[in-house]
């Protein structure tokens, strides 16, 4: 106590206490206004897997289904297509896909779960375009996949960004899984 | 005193015109347990397989019901979804409850479009819902041949006839407060009987209600938790505050 | 260059060049305000956190709501749905809308009661009636935006009333709706001024109103004037300053608001249909009138006098009488005693007459009409009015107490 009676130490205490307190609430009180920022439910809606029935597509074939307002590709790689895979290696800046977006089920050469079908997003990643599907487009350095009309990024048939194009990292390859040979959802990774 | 008193009565006289009495019939009031989720459930099935042919939901999603009301995605698609979108495919989970009957259609049909049901237990309430739902008799005055003893001349048919069977209307004359007379309902009498008993029915039309009173405020349950959370702190924080205002006014005589 | 303070560090670079800690001290710090402040003084501080706490809910309702005929009334749903924590943020500010009114309200009774419009603070009370104005213009365009029944319809009778104008009525009602009858032109205006402009001249009328309360300084409930007896500093010997004193009353006034907030917020935003009407609830049907319209409770006082008049014009000028009535009352009263406390019996029964025909007009106007209900608010009226002629009459010649000059 101080001379003139007054307890500054309890005033110091009920003061930081109350500022504690109050801060604490100021913050949980603040928490909702930015959870309404997230994806409503109806965002939520409209962003949920879509079934893609592939049971139709021809060897070398593609058809695009629209997930999230993206274009999102699924091709029938046929063996020659495969076959480039390893040949170009060499020319690609990622290979291994250290850098880009896939699940973990989607890597290696193939980047898919089944080699034959491959399925990727449609949107180059350099500055957005949506690429042209060129399997016929073979060149002294390109053995044909996916070509960006923009700036001319370079995409093998398996997405992956050869060296020297503007593009940075491989296309994006969204969750997906089977839901029996025919049908593929995607947006979603299946269950272990 | 005497003064307080004739000032309370003062304030008090236009009270006096409260208490008109209804002439609607039935008048009773029911109960919602929100906790009751079967009955809800209930509710739901009966909503979707009766009134949902005219009647959209068009605020609420399927999985929204599914969530709050415990119904998996496969029992809600079973069960509950029976319409498709434009291309055929069936409706998703995550849709609004709409229908497919259009606005126009229902004009021309009904003279009258049905209104959206989302929202009804708030603009009408439970008691309202319960009564009217059980108040359709016999009128062959009536183009459908049915009317309804708390919507008087009301467009809607009985959907729920097969289940509550036929139902006649007893009245008497009462004095309508203007000098004159008006026919009043007192009671029903069931001539011929529907799949359900009456409790049955009761029960039926009370786990209705209970959908649409959850229909109407699904987030209800959610709000009061919440509530009771914020209450509590703002009480502690009540007394932090309070021995802190009193601290510092020790400084002041 | 002028040196403010000796503030070293930060605050002292800012004080060179903006006056942070003049306005701290000025306002805060080492503005004095009488000491015997009781819970009538709460409700400044209260209406000034209603403003914060509207406007950022109304920032965040504006985020997914949509100003389209077609839309809003889905929007509103959306948001009470759809939105993370949207039905919180709707309900926030659907009661505060009406507790602002409450809080008012009260403060304006503090105001009559304690004699707060009189010299030198007439201005301070003519800020504070333009607020009322502007609040009451708010929350009118507000209401029409969630474009239900009632919003459709309170709008249309309401708007229909400046037809009642003579020669200009009918070209002034087209001008405002925008259209032949109230309609989505009707809402994007009002969604505009609602959101923005009124916003605005609310914000800019409350700062010009505590600048004129700052000027003067605060009346009290004994009604003395504080400067009046300063120590040797120059300051009130009957005053306090604000910070810390007043801050830390506040700030309990602030929470145990926040309690009965939060109790109408989470266990009944509805309030029997008072907060948020039953009709509302139905998107607006321009082809079919509800059973009952009436307006939000707090209107429902003047919506009373003007359904008591027979004649249409001059309902609408009585009704614009009653809240005009209110700006000119520093000058009604003639008398110089500020406080209740120590004025005539006549004056107490007067404010006693005015507050029950407040409340009584208030009650009526939110219930259909009949013959005993509008010979009550016929009475009520006389009540109303009576207190404002009344006053004039007696405060020429008050038998007041006289008055202490300094706070016990």
């Amino acid at each position: 106590m101080s001379p003139d009676g007054t307890d500054n130490n309890r005033r110091r205490f009920l003061t930081a206490a109350t500022v504690v307190v109050g801060a604490i609430g100021t913050v949980a009180a603040a928490i909702p206004f930015a959870k309404s920022w997230n994806p409503s439910a109806r965002a939520r809606s409209a962003g949920a897997p879509v079934e893609a029935d592939i049971s139709k597509i021809e060897p070398g074939g593609i058809i695009t289904i629209k997930w999230r307002g993206k274009p999102v590709w699924v091709v029938r790689r046929d063996d020659k297509a495969l076959s480039t895979l390893s040949e170009v290696a060499d020319n690609l800046r990622d290979p291994e896909s250290e850098d880009s977006i896939q699940p973990e089920y989607a890597l290696g050469e193939t980047r898919s779960i089944k080699p034959e079908y491959f399925i990727v997003v449609g949107i180059c990643t350099h500055l957005g375009c949506s690429p042209g599907y060129r399997p016929n487009m073979i060149t002294a350095d390109f053995q044909g996949g996916f070509f960006c009309p923009c700036h001319g990024s370079k995409f093998d048939f398996s997405g992956r960004v050869y060296k020297g194009v503007p593009a940075p990292t491989n296309l994006t390859v969204p969750p997906h899984y089977y839901i029996n040979d025919g049908l593929v959802l995607i947006g979603e990774d299946g269950v272990a | 005193m005497k003064k307080v008193f004739i000032i309370v009565v003062g304030l008090l006289m236009p009270v006096l015109s409260w208490g008109v009495e209804s002439t609607t019939y039935p008048n009773d009031k029911i109960e919602i347990d929100w906790d009751d989720k079967a009955s809800m459930q209930r509710g739901a099935r009966t909503f979707v397989n009766y009134c949902m042919s005219c009647h959209s939901a068009k605020y609420s999603r399927y999985n929204r019901v599914g969530q709050d009301l415990e119904i998996s995605d496969s029992l809600l698609l079973d069960n509950l979804i029976f319409t498709t979108d434009k291309k055929g495919d069936k409706t998703k989970v995550g849709e609004l409850m709409t229908i497919t009957m259009t606005p126009d259609y229902a004009e021309r049909a009904f003279g009258v479009v049905p209104p959206d049901l989302s929202l009804i237990a708030r603009s009408r309430g439970v008691n309202w819902l319960y009564n009217y739902l059980r108040g359709f008799y016999v009128d062959e005055t009536r183009p459908l041949g049915m009317n309804n003893g708390v919507f008087d001349k009301v467009a809607m048919p009985h959907v729920l006839v097969d289940l509550q069977g036929y139902q006649e209307v007893k009245t008497i004359m009462q004095p309508d407060g203007q000098g004159g007379e008006h026919e009043v309902i007192v009671g029903f009498e069931l001539v011929k009987p529907g799949s359900q008993s009456k409790s049955e029915y009761d029960q039926t039309v009370h786990d209705l209600v209970a959908f649409l009173d959850y229909l109407a405020e699904p987030y209800k349950q959610t709000r009061q938790k919440v509530g009771t959370g914020v209450i509590i702190f703002l009480f502690i924080l009540l007394i932090l505050t309070y021995f802190l205002k009193k601290e510092y006014w020790k400084d002041i005589h | 260059m002028s040196e403010k303070s000796s503030n070293k560090g930060l605050i002292g670079w800012i004080d060179a060049r903006f006056p942070l800690t003049k306005m701290w001290e000025e306002h805060l710090s080492k503005y004095y305000a009488p000491k015997n402040f009781n819970f009538w003084y709460f409700f400044g501080s209260l209406a000034l956190l209603i403003l914060v706490i509207q406007i950022v809910t109304g920032i965040f309702l504006t985020m997914h709501y949509k100003p389209d005929g077609e839309m809003a009334f889905t929007s509103v749903e959306y948001i009470m749905r759809d939105v993370d924590w949207g039905w919180l943020i709707r309900y926030l500010h659907s009661t505060g809308s009406s507790a602002f009114f409450i809080v008012v309200y009260l403060h304006m009774l503090r105001g009559v009661m304690y004699g707060s419009y009189q010299k030198p603070r007439e201005l301070i009370w003519l800020f504070g009636m333009f607020i009322y104005l502007a609040l009451m213009a708010e929350a009118f365009m507000g209401y029409l935006l969630p474009w239900g029944q009632m919003s459709y319809w309170g709008a249309q009778v309401i708007i229909s009333l400046f037809g009642a104008i003579p020669v200009i009525g009918d070209d002034l009602t087209l001008w405002i709706r925008g259209d032949f009858v109230i309609s989505d032109a009707t809402l994007n205006r009002f969604f505009a001024l609602h959101v923005v402009a009124v916003p605005l001249v609310l914000i800019m009328l409350v700062v010009m109103h505590i600048l004129a309360l700052h000027e003067v300084g605060s009346n009290n409930p004994e009604g003395i004037e504080i400067k009046n007896h300063k120590d040797e500093n120059g300051n009130p010997l009957d005053g306090i300053p604000f910070h810390p004193y007043y801050s830390v009353k506040d700030i309990v006034g602030v929470v145990v608001f926040l309690i009965l907030f939060s109790i109408v917020v989470f266990f009944m935003p509805e309030m029997g249909g008072y907060f948020l009407e039953h009709a509302n609830f139905v998107p607006a049907n321009q082809y079919q009138t509800p059973d009952h319209i009436a307006p939000v409770w707090y209107f429902t006082p003047y919506y009373a006098i003007l359904r008591a008049v027979p004649d249409k014009l001059i309902g609408v000028i009585l009704m614009f009488a009653a809240i005009f009535v209110l700006f000119i009352l520093p000058w009604i009263d003639r008398g110089t005693v500020h406080s209740i406390r120590y004025r005539s019996s006549a004056y107490k029964w007067l404010l006693a007459m005015f507050v029950i025909s407040f409340i009584g007009l208030g009650y009526l106007g939110a219930l259909p009409l009949s013959d005993f209900r509008t010979f009550f608010a016929r009475v009520y009226s006389i009540g109303y009015f009576g207190f404002f002629l009344g006053l004039w009459w007696i405060s020429k010649n008050e038998k007041t107490k006289p008055v202490p000059e300094r706070i016990q």
